[in-house]
């Protein structure tokens, strides 16, 4: 027993000194979100008692002259994402649909890293191509006056979100066993309807996930944004509001910070900004979390 | 450059917003600035030990700009306000086709969008509270506005004369109705005929000395004949 306990003694000295780094670790990693947010708040919070909130919450944003009015540009970053999802939510399922119960080993094969070499292209890039190419394309088809509009900023959302909810979904579809799938074809179910009425609904929760975690990646999104919606901070609540220029949160925090002078309410504000933006994707996020968790409760499929 | 291979001059972009806030800051030694710095700027400045010294170095006209197929070539500054503020809103009602006007402007960090909103949206009235109507574009550079400008008929924007390339048409100005109607030029914003004109300013912190001295006598003297090249107007001597 002694002996035994000479022996061990050494280098459970070096196991607790790992397992303390690594606690460190992975707390600081917690640590530094808390303190990001701290940040935030400290920055951003006096802009509520500076501003009045029927001026901050108002219609008008004219930061240059006192007006902070949020509104549009809360409506704004919304409109924009909301409709990136509406545009990306089928396309994106039946992408992962195609690669993981369609598409041929081979092609599979193919498609995966490709459609992940998607995700890598940078945002200025789509930028860009979306404000000489996609602009005068909708401006000049759907007769809007510019082709700096809400949809086309969602057009470009929808491309970038693309490759995170097909990967996410193509998983979801990945987990669902083979029995289910060999059950309905037993039972004399075509393919399709294998797909659609058996497989995918299974797969459900997955799926929603893989849609919070695309409209996540799409609220924040800044630079393209800032590129091709125009900028107008409009109040988008008229129909043809879709084709007509919107200004985001995101664009609002990048084009004015450079300028604003430290400490005023200006400054402020934008750090206002960025903690609703902060609250709505924690909403978004902590809504995918939740899906997630119930699923693993029900003890079903991931 | 070549006269002081020693003198190393690094340059920022963004706007005179961005260029004035540097300088409260202490972090630059000359700020380029398209506007006057404001009294609660100076006063900031001075706050932080910094007595910025204001230099004229050129001069500029804001030019009006639309598509070239558009056929309206002459507004007045009473009409340029309403189109502005959102009175106007289709071409025809000042001329044109039976368009929809896209108004385009700098973003508000730009010293050009507030010389614009006081002299010609408020028309220089003090007691005037107009805005750029909630429709206006605001676009993060002029390359922004000359991309928007040279592919879209129903688009109208403003820049520095500097910044206007021949793919956009410039529209004449008059104070008002009776004309003259007077495109911007070298020779009209000397003799004071082109409405939309101002200085642009060089802000030091403190006195110059030393290189930042012979720099800016540089700029006021010799410095004048590229003024010109860029396509600003040099000062009159």
């Amino acid at each position: 027993m002694i002996a035994g306990r000479v022996h061990t003694t050494p280098p459970r000295w070096g196991e607790f000194f790992l397992e303390t780094l690594v606690r460190i670790l992975g707390v600081s990693t917690i640590g530094f979100v808390a303190l990001i947010f701290l940040f935030l708040l400290r920055e951003g919070a006096p802009v509520f008692v500076e501003v009045p909130l029927s001026n901050l919450f108002g219609r008008a944003w004219y930061p240059t002259f006192d007006y902070f009015g949020t509104l549009p540009l809360i409506l704004g970053s919304i409109l924009v994402t909301l409709t990136a999802i509406v545009l990306a939510l089928p396309l994106g399922v039946a992408s992962a649909v195609f690669v993981r119960e369609v598409a041929p080993g081979w092609a599979r094969e193919v498609l995966k890293p490709l459609i992940e070499v998607l995700a890598g292209i940078p945002s200025v890039v789509l930028g860009f191509f979306g404000m000489t190419l996609v602009a005068p394309f909708i401006r000049e088809t759907l007769g809007a006056p510019t082709g700096l509009t809400a949809f086309t900023g969602a057009l470009i959302l929808a491309y970038m979100a693309l490759p995170t909810i097909i990967s996410v979904a193509e998983d979801a579809l990945d987990a669902v066993p083979k029995s289910y799938r060999d059950a309905s074809l037993a039972m004399g179910a075509t393919r399709w309807q294998t797909i659609w009425r058996v497989v995918v609904p299974a797969a459900r929760s997955g799926i929603v996930t893989a849609v919070m975690l695309g409209m996540g990646r799409a609220i924040g999104e800044t630079m393209a944004v800032m590129m091709v919606t125009g900028n107008a901070a409009r109040m988008p609540l008229t129909l043809d509001s879709l084709f007509r220029p919107v200004r985001t949160m995101t664009a609002t925090i990048a084009a004015e910070m450079g300028e604003v002078a430290q400490g005023s309410t200006h400054y402020h504000a934008l750090f206002g900004l960025g903690i609703i933006l902060f609250v709505l994707t924690f909403l978004i996020n902590l809504a995918a979390a939740t899906t997630m968790f119930r699923k693993r409760q029900r003890g079903g499929l991931r | 450059m070549q006269l002081h291979p020693d003198v190393r001059i690094s340059v920022t972009g963004g706007g005179t917003g961005t260029g004035i806030a540097a300088m409260i800051n202490g972090t630059v030694d000359i700020a380029n600035a398209s506007r006057e710095m404001k009294p609660e700027e100076i006063a900031a400045a001075r706050a932080n030990g910094i007595e910025p010294v204001e230099f004229v170095v050129a001069n500029d006209a804001i030019a009006v700009v639309v598509h070239p197929s558009n056929p309206v070539d002459h507004l007045t500054l009473q009409q340029i306000s309403d189109i502005y503020t959102g009175k106007i809103t289709r071409w025809s009602q000042v001329g044109g086709e039976d368009r929809p006007i896209v108004l385009l402007s700098r973003e508000s960090n730009s010293g050009t969008y507030v010389y614009f909103l006081e002299h010609v949206i408020r028309l220089g009235e003090k007691d005037n509270q107009a805005l750029f109507s909630p429709d206006t574009l605001l676009m993060p550079s002029s390359e922004g506005i000359s991309a928007e400008v040279r592919q879209n008929p129903n688009a109208i924007g403003y820049d520095g004369l500097g910044y206007v390339t021949p793919d956009q048409k410039m529209i004449a100005v008059a104070r008002s109705e009776a004309g003259p109607y007077v495109l911007p030029s070298v020779e009209s914003v000397n003799d004071g005929s082109y409405p939309i004109a101002r200085p642009l300013y060089m802000y030091t912190a403190g006195e110059p000395r030393g290189q930042v001295k012979a720099y800016l006598d540089w700029i006021l003297s010799e410095g004048q004949t590229q003024v010109a090249r860029l396509g600003f107007v040099p000062l009159l001597h």
